[in-house]
């Protein structure tokens, strides 16, 4: 089967210009869309199925940078299993705790806490950002270089990513627990 | 041009049609634009209505909906709203509906109408063989294939079935497209190049929300939203109750066991509702059995009373714009669709909601319809430079570990999508896993809609875990879901078993469908028998007439007795149901009577000449 890369006409690269991948996901469904095959035999049909829905199912894929390096560590034979949440990295073991501190009081119903654990989560979108922009560094690089060290250090920056989003989410939903 | 105009007459005629809660209706691809059919009597709304008398055929349509109020027990109405669903989904509306279900609704809800039972698939049919049937007779041509309209929020099941209800009326479906970019279709074909629409479509009986975006004719729905029990139908229900109350103190008499009163009510309620999208005030009426019951309503108190209802479609039309990463002040246009969406407080709700003016040029009733047309016209090839890319409402995923499920393909995405999993055994020998398929957005099974079981069999025997059986679930662009598995290590196809959680089996479509071309052979013998006798008629009231005068009896004796024996041959065959005998009497009379109609002939010309002579 063809790579999601293949299926968009795209170089498998990990900077890629938003503009361009949608322009290339518009032409290409404009030739494979199985509406253009209604009335078409039926392997013409099923072989239209199945084109488009590899296209969807790459544009959906490398449209957003995580999922995106993460389809090509995939690719490259890396196993990008779920690290563990408890995995704390260990450089940011105090904001975690105090994060955690916060977010506990706040469920209890002590409102003194929402203070810290705006601070807390004002850091940790920094922290994200900070990562992201690492991870665009790590893209280019691995453009130019095509090097497995590359795509180590890249799994590395997604892991801390994800660690970093969902301690996020999580102080988000404690803060606003109605939606 | 030309060569377009002379493919024009050879083309499969494809129809689009818009099955809805309330009316349905169909529409077709003339030239450049979409076009309605128009019923026989210049109707373009198919009220969705079909009663079933004890005796003789259903009753459709604005027919059904006079019978509503005079045959209640045996009319169906509203009945998109059970497509897909078991008896349980359905329990609580039960009570303020005139028609009972029959036993073993668990799955499959079965209308008890007339001592027959009845599927919500079989009454979709019925409705769209009306609508079959118009657009041929203004088409002048046999109709084979449709394109038919759903809520974008329906799920696996409701698609199935609508699917099934298309497949019974006798049409190939070729594409079932979400209503609100139907109407987006409709919308957008020569006017914005790009930008964002917002679909608001507040029908019947349920509600959609859909976010596009356009692009040089592409349509691309980023995210869609709604509820498939939210409608008009709310909001009748709601007026209803409180007509109810007032009569209930005024007359000292509950009238909801009686469903005559109750359908006049509801027809009183809805043409108050009407009323009330143009006028600041009006009044709910009832006339029963020589009382009477009135009841003034300003739109101050109906939009208090409808308000709640109103707020729940806001809920929708957020998520819908956080999923499809968009906030008001993006949003270029927004399209209103449904009947519902002519409520004064339904534009003012959307305007605040999405902080743009909404469209409103074309009708709401037709909007639908008009876009499922240009779909068949994309699924033509007529149109070729638009394409629509629609998404799954919902999420889908397999039941795992502790009741919890794993999500496959999120929602929103676009169509077809598919997914890949790779199953094993848990125990030594074991030669089946059984897969179960859910819908729905939330973390457990039993909070999620179950789709199907997947019955994956045969596996060869090996130790537990060992096996590698690849599934590959696929949603196609109708939104139904098609699984296939191959063993990973053979690369054999691996077989299948679905069991669908809700809606018809596979064997009972194929049943419904073969008695349903049984029954249009039926209708078509029925009518070849019915015009043989009505030219019986014609030729026998001439003949009658004729032997009244003087041709006649200047006839030979012999020919007397050869006419009057094939006017009584003709009379014994009239009442058979053979046509072809009909048509052969007929001949022999038109034989017989030759003589007698020079002589007829001749004495018209001879009195004809008289005339001129005395002028």
């Amino acid at each position: 089967m063809a790579t999601y890369f293949e299926a968009l006409g795209i170089a498998p690269r990990l900077s890629v210009d938003p503009e361009a991948l949608r322009a290339a996901f518009y032409q290409r469904s404009r030739e494979l869309h199985p509406d253009r095959f209604a009335r078409a035999d039926r392997e013409q049909q099923a072989r239209a199925l199945e084109l488009s829905s590899l296209l969807n199912d790459g544009f959906r894929t490398l449209r957003d940078p995580v999922s995106r390096a993460e389809y090509l560590l995939k690719l490259n034979g890396f196993d990008i299993g779920e690290q563990r949440s408890k995995d704390v990295p260990p450089e940011l073991l105090e904001e975690v705790f105090e994060l955690n501190m916060a977010m506990e009081e706040l469920k209890a119903g002590d409102e003194h806490a929402r203070g810290p654990l705006e601070e807390a989560r004002r850091k940790f979108s920094a922290l994200v950002a900070g990562t992201d922009e690492t991870i665009d560094g790590l893209f280019a690089s691995w453009d130019a270089s095509q090097s497995r060290d590359d795509l180590a250090r890249i799994r590395a920056a997604l892991n801390r990513r994800r660690y970093l989003s969902n301690l996020l989410r999580d102080a988000e939903k404690a803060l606003a627990p109605e939606s | 041009m030309s060569t377009f105009e002379i493919d024009f007459g050879e083309t499969r005629r494809v129809i689009g049609i818009d099955l809805g809660t309330t009316n349905s209706l169909a529409a077709y691809m003339d030239l450049t634009a979409p076009r309605v059919v128009e019923g026989p009597a210049g109707d373009r709304l198919v009220p969705s209505i079909v009663s079933f008398p004890p005796e003789g055929e259903p009753v459709v349509g604005s027919a059904a909906r006079e019978r509503l109020v005079s045959h209640p027990a045996e009319t169906v109405y509203s009945a998109k709203r059970f497509m897909g669903k078991g008896s349980d989904d359905v329990a609580a509306e039960l009570p303020l509906l005139p028609f009972r279900l029959a036993p073993g609704s668990e799955a499959l809800v079965r209308f008890d109408v007339s001592g027959r039972t009845i599927t919500p698939p079989e009454v979709g049919a019925l409705i769209l063989r009306r609508l079959k049937e118009n657009a041929e007779a203004e088409l002048g041509a046999e109709v084979r294939e449709a394109v038919i309209t759903v809520p974008a929020y329906f799920n696996d099941a409701q698609r199935q079935a609508t699917r099934d209800a298309g497949r019974i009326a006798g049409l190939d479906v070729l594409r079932l497209v979400n209503e609100p970019t139907a109407a987006a279709l409709a919308y957008g074909l020569d006017k914005r190049k790009q930008g964002v629409v917002a679909v608001y479509d507040l029908g019947g009986g349920t509600f959609d929300i859909s976010i596009l975006k356009l692009h040089d004719g592409i349509f691309e729905v980023l995210a869609t939203n709604g509820d498939t029990h939210l409608g008009g139908d709310d909001i009748d229900n709601l007026l209803m109750r409180v007509a109810m109350e007032d009569i209930q103190s005024e007359w000292g008499e509950d009238i909801a066991g009686n469903h005559e009163a109750m359908q006049l009510l509801r027809r009183g309620v809805i043409q108050a509702k009407e009323r009330l999208s143009f006028l600041p005030e009006t009044s709910i009426e009832l006339n029963w059995q020589g009382r009477g019951y009135q009841r003034e309503i300003t739109r101050g108190l109906f939009n208090r009373l409808i308000g709640p209802v109103i707020d729940r479609t806001l809920a929708p039309c957020r998520q819908c714009m956080a999923d499809a990463g968009v906030t008001p002040d993006r949003i270029d246009e927004v399209v209103l669709v449904g009947g519902s969406t002519r409520i004064p407080l339904v534009r003012d709700t959307v305007e605040a909601v999405f902080r743009a003016k909404p469209h409103t040029e074309l009708n709401p009733d037709e909007v639908v319809a008009l876009g499922a047309a240009v779909q068949a016209g994309i699924l033509a090839g007529q149109v070729t430079d638009t394409l629509l890319l629609d998404v799954t409402p919902l999420s889908l995923g397999i039941e795992t570990m502790g009741g919890v499920v794993s999500k496959l393909i999120h929602r929103n995405s676009t169509i077809p999508a598919s997914a890949t999993e790779t199953f094993t055994t848990s125990v030594d020998g074991q030669s089946n896993v059984l897969i179960h398929v859910v819908q729905g957005e939330r973390e457990m099974v039993r909070d999620c809609r179950s789709l199907a079981r997947f019955d994956l069999k045969g596996i060869a025997g090996m130790p537990a875990g060992m096996a590698r059986i690849e599934v590959r679930f696929l949603i196609d662009a109708n939104g139904i879901l098609n699984v296939t598995a191959r063993d990973a290590r053979t690369g054999l196809e691996q077989s299948v078993e679905v069991k669908p959680s809700y809606g018809l089996t596979d064997e009972q479509v194929e049943a419904m469908v073969s008695e349903s071309i049984e029954r249009a052979e039926e209708d078509f013998r029925e009518r070849q028998v019915r015009e043989a006798r009505v030219e019986a008629d014609r030729v026998q009231a001439a003949v009658e007439k004729a032997r009244q005068s003087d041709a006649y009896f200047d006839l030979p004796e012999d020919e007397r007795a050869s006419v009057d024996r094939a006017v009584n041959e003709l009379l014994v065959v009239y009442h058979g149901d053979d046509h072809l005998l009909i048509r052969a009497k007929i001949e022999q009379l038109d034989h017989t009577t030759r003589g007698l109609a020079e002589n007829l002939m001749n004495s018209a010309v001879q009195v004809a000449l008289k005339g001129t002579k005395i002028e």
